[in-house]
């Protein structure tokens, strides 16, 4: 194992700080979508600890709302089976996203690492790559990102529960659209000319294929692999 | 039903997708630190955080039509321009919300 670098990351108390600081523009968005998903979760039936504690302990938006589609009260092996796999494969992208992480953060005491991967989300993913992109190693980043997102994720959860459709038409103030539109602005900063955007165009027509003809959320890993090996061949040949 | 019960159903499914869920948090990066780092390997990783945005939003994109594209086109265009994450996304919600009132 003597090609990783021995180097420890470090973590910080101002790289937290910048990490909760690039997380803020993100918040009134990660606020209205755990209410809506609080709502949700009432009209199922929930008590407000169990919304609570599936948003703590989940912290995963977009499984929970398809969870819920699923969730229907009956508690036998096979329904609790289905949730767990429904929401496996809707988090299937975090294997991917976990990978990335591995040559920044080993080093690190394992149980450090443990609780920064249970943080593991797709915003402070990407703004702590986008920071590591341009240089930096603080993983206070990851973890200062990762803990606002989690804060705001957990306490948007009861308003929505207590008031309930808070949010009367998620469509209408698209929300739907939040982590598109994030995503989409994060993706400037990353550019480094054509070559790499020729990965990023491959990933993107592999997962609309893919989106088209696989149901659920193959798409995104699909698209992912597909072009980071493109973007691997291409960057070779510079 | 009062708020502050737990039922032993919902308890363990939560438990269950939580499991789940940690699974996919660290199996990647378990599997990874088998994985030497090679040169090639790091450039993939490199080019990664693209690809999960791209695929992640062409997709959406596809589904969801004008509004999507012009709020997307949007916050690309602002934040290009000022590199202020703050005001690139509002305007990408902003023209979002404007295209779905319009009904374009």
């Amino acid at each position: 194992m003597n090609d990783r670098p021995a180097r420890v990351p470090t973590l910080t108390r101002a790289g937290m700080r910048l990490g909760m600081q690039l997380t803020m523009p993100l918040i009134p968005g990660t606020i209205a979508m755990s209410a809506a998903f609080g709502t949700i979760a009432a009209q199922k039936g929930m008590t407000l600890v169990e919304a609570v504690m599936m948003s703590a302990f989940l912290f995963a938006g977009a499984s929970q709302l398809v969870a819920m589609e699923v969730w229907n009260n009956v508690w036998t092996f096979g329904t609790i089976l289905t949730l767990a796999l429904v929401t496996a494969t809707v988090n299937m992208r975090y294997l991917l996203m976990g990978a990335a992480l591995q040559p920044w953060l080993s080093g690190m005491p394992r149980t450090r690492i443990a609780a920064m991967l249970a943080l593991l989300v797709d915003a402070n993913w990407i703004i702590a790559m986008r920071y590591r992109s341009e240089g930096g190693s603080d993983a206070g980043i990851l973890l200062g990102s990762g803990l606002t997102m989690w804060m705001f994720w957990v306490a948007g959860t009861i308003p929505g529960f207590l008031v309930g459709d808070l949010v009367k038409n998620p469509q209408r103030f698209g929300l739907d659209l939040v982590l598109p539109i994030f995503f989409a602005a994060m993706l400037v900063p990353l550019w480094r000319g054509r070559r790499r955007a020729l990965g990023w165009m491959v990933a993107g027509a592999v997962a609309w294929v893919t989106a088209h003809f696989v149901a659920g959320y193959w798409f995104i890993i699909a698209g992912a692999i597909a072009g980071s090996i493109a973007g691997a061949f291409l960057d070779e040949r510079r | 039903m009062s708020a502050a019960e737990i039922h032993i159903g919902p308890l363990i499914a939560i438990l269950a997708m939580t499991a789940a869920t940690y699974l996919m948090r660290t199996g990647g990066y378990l599997a990874m630190a088998r994985v030497p780092l090679t040169p090639w390997v790091q450039r993939m990783l490199d080019a990664l955080p693209g690809c999960v945005i791209t695929a992640t939003i062409v997709p959406v994109l596809a589904r969801s039509g004008s509004p999507a594209l012009l709020g997307v086109a949007a916050v690309v265009a602002v934040m290009a321009w000022s590199r202020n994450e703050f005001l690139a996304i509002a305007v990408g919600m902003g023209t979002v919300m404007a295209v779905r009132a319009f009904g374009l």
